[in-house]
């Protein structure tokens, strides 16, 4: 035994010191990551073509959200109105009194989207990685996105033939369906694949990425028989943006985000015995097949939901959960939580430098993104380099 | 305790990995499984484990089949140490052996559950590095940790899958008297596959010798670990040694294929 290691109890730090202190620091995050969100949110809320200050900006949200609720007092409990009027305290209007239409009508709608897609993507991102315990997996690297892109483009480019006169259904409804099922397809197409090979995370991953290559190949056929007007349709598309936000698509997709996410930061514990690898997972009581099953069709419905409306956001899938996992470590039930905010953090600060840098010229959020991710992709295989895992 | 084997085979496809093989294990015994590669030690260790379904046969835990038991409860049961090491990037020494108390933990970490923890990095003199992460150590470290980990799952059985096979010989000591120490002092069991037949004889009560998946030997490493046995086994010729220290087995010459 190695005897000589005993007796240096002061200097090694205990199990139970060690733990305590980790669950500060991931909370610490938590709770910085969340402030980051919402200053970065008032922010972006006031800058732009027309730029308001913050108070104004805080105000317009504020005032709006109390007209709302007496209107809603007023409309359905007017007794209650009747008191709601009769608080001597009342929030008054921004100094700019367009600011409460640029703000509430234009600005919001985006800054969730952004928010949410962020959360979706990089949650997804976090769930792939620890299922498949693998730190490159993203909803890119599984042909999520291939797959979303080539739904999007037959809606673009043989939408309108196949939908002819049901004008009842938009064109642009069309495209957020096709992108979702297509998206969810593929992942139940690469299941199905690895299933028959017993379903092991070599498989899966392969699987995926072949499955991304055939979508991706689907996709180039299609640009290359469209015509001008589609191909820019199109182009824009798989560019994605937070153009196509609205109340009506952020109301859908609060639920289509925050159910998934919860389902999954209940796996966090079986996510976490993955680690330990699929035979000692099993050991440790974890139906593994069931786990990845479950895990992967939750997270990219999530993800497929939010790519639906935006178009392909590359990067977040990536780079959130993996700069999480460098602060705080792999427990998942911080990890989850870390990685939605950090997604939500990158994506918004990027819409909004995307919005405003060549203000009033809008520049697609993918080329801030891809530029952020590519830097970070670096900085990751190097430090990871250094410690010897690649 | 006792956990019986009982004509387990194994196929996959056409091929049988493992045919017909029998023996049990009692309280506090130590049984070794050798062979040479390819011989099914893995694939046994792992169908005892449940990770793997075998072909027929049972595998029985005081009578009771181990495949009708809830995976969950079963995890109190039996503790497996895997070859190789798998981990993931970021996780630490602790961290890792934590996910042994996986079946005891709802959402938040009991005290309970984080001196257990220490208790079994002390156990295995890892203490000290409980706050490392897994890609700090040395192999031989590693090794460890997961045997600590086994040990925080506070199993009646453990299954060591060539525990020893990526150490350097003093790990390789150190290893197997930990093991033996801990299979002693707690009354429970161990199954432990291994190549190097000196471990076996030093440390197992019983041998269990596998080859192209049949059974060819069962009892106690003085009397089954013979050089006609390796001949016949290995395809190796061997002599044994004794002298003050114990029995040895010297390997010398691989006989050409017949």
């Amino acid at each position: 035994m190695t005897g000589d290691t005993q007796g240096q109890g002061p200097a090694a730090a205990s199990v139970r010191s060690l733990y305590h202190a980790g669950s500060t620091r991931r909370l610490a995050l938590i709770v910085g990551l969340s402030l980051l969100v919402i200053v970065a949110a008032i922010f972006s809320a006031g800058i732009g073509t027309v730029s308001l200050t913050p108070q104004d900006t805080v105000l317009a949200v504020a005032h709006s959200c109390a007209v709302s609720i007496q209107n809603f007092l007023h409309t359905y409990l007017p007794a209650v109105g009747s008191w709601y009027d009769s608080i001597p305290f009342t929030i008054p209007s921004p100094s700019n009194p367009q600011a409460e239409l640029i703000v509430v009508g234009f600005r919001l709608p985006r800054i969730f989207l952004a928010i949410l897609t962020g959360i979706s993507l990089a949650v997804a991102g976090a769930v792939m990685q620890g299922l498949l315990r693998n730190p490159l997996v993203s909803p890119f690297t599984l042909g999520l996105s291939s797959a979303a892109s080539f739904g999007a483009a037959v809606a673009i480019v043989i939408g309108p033939a196949i939908l002819g006169g049901l004008v009842a259904i938009g064109s642009n409804e069309f495209i957020v369906v096709m992108a979702f099922v297509f998206g969810w397809l593929s992942m139940l197409l690469v299941y199905g694949i690895s299933r028959s090979r017993g379903v092991n995370q070599a498989t899966l991953i392969l699987s995926g990425v072949v499955i991304g290559y055939i979508f991706s190949a689907g996709l180039t056929f299609l640009q290359y028989i469209t015509n001008n007007e589609k191909l820019r349709d199109l182009v824009v598309w798989l560019m994605g943006g937070m153009w196509g936000a609205s109340w009506s698509s952020v109301l859908l997709l609060i639920p289509l985000t925050l159910i998934p996410f919860f389902l999954l930061e209940r796996m966090a514990w079986d996510l976490n015995a993955m680690s330990a690898g699929d035979d000692v997972a099993k050991n440790l009581g974890i139906n593994v097949n069931r786990l990845r099953l479950s895990g992967l069709m939750i997270s990219t419905f999530a993800a497929s939901c939010c790519l639906a409306f935006t178009g392909i956001i590359g990067f977040i899938g990536l780079m959130g959960p993996h700069i999480c996992r460098m602060l705080i470590g792999n427990d998942h039930r911080y990890l989850i939580p870390c990685a939605g905010l950090m997604g939500a953090a990158i994506l918004l600060i990027s819409d909004t430098v995307a919005r405003t840098i060549m203000s009033p010229v809008e520049i697609p959020v993918g080329v801030i993104m891809y530029v952020i991710g590519g830097i970070f992709f670096l900085f990751l295989i190097m430090r990871a380099r250094g410690r010897g895992l690649y | 305790m006792e956990l019986v084997i009982d004509r387990i085979s194994k196929e996959y496809g056409s091929r049988k990995v493992l045919d017909n093989i029998s023996f049990s294990l009692g309280n506090g015994e130590i049984i070794a499984l050798v062979g040479p590669n390819g011989s099914g030690k893995s694939t046994l260790i792992k169908t005892i484990a449940t990770i793997h379904a075998q072909t027929s046969g049972t595998v029985s835990l005081d009578g009771t089949d181990i495949r009708a038991i809830d995976p969950i409860d079963l995890a109190k049961e039996i503790g497996y140490v895997p070859q190789g090491f798998s981990y993931t990037l970021y996780s630490t020494v602790f961290e890792t052996v934590l996910m042994g108390r996986r079946r005891y933990i709802k959402w938040s970490v009991s005290e309970e559950e984080l001196s257990r923890v220490q208790r079994s990095l002390d156990a295995l003199d890892m203490g000290e590095h409980a706050g490392k992460f897994m890609d700090e150590l040395s192999g031989g470290e590693r090794q460890k940790v997961f045997i600590a980990r086994a040990l925080a799952q506070e199993p009646r059985i453990f299954l060591f899958d060539e525990p020893t096979s990526a150490l350097d010989i003093r790990y390789q000591i150190e290893v197997m008297e930990t093991m033996r120490r801990i299979t002693r002092e707690q009354n429970s069991s161990m199954i432990v596959a291994v190549h190097d037949l000196n471990l076996a004889y030093r440390y197992a009560d019983t041998v269990v010798v596998l080859n192209r998946g049949k059974m060819e030997g069962y009892g106690k490493a003085c009397d089954i670990l013979t050089p006609d046995c390796i001949r016949s086994v290995y395809g190796v010729d061997s002599f044994a040694v004794e002298n003050e220290f114990g029995k040895f087995i010297v390997p010398f010459r691989a006989r050409s294929a017949p």
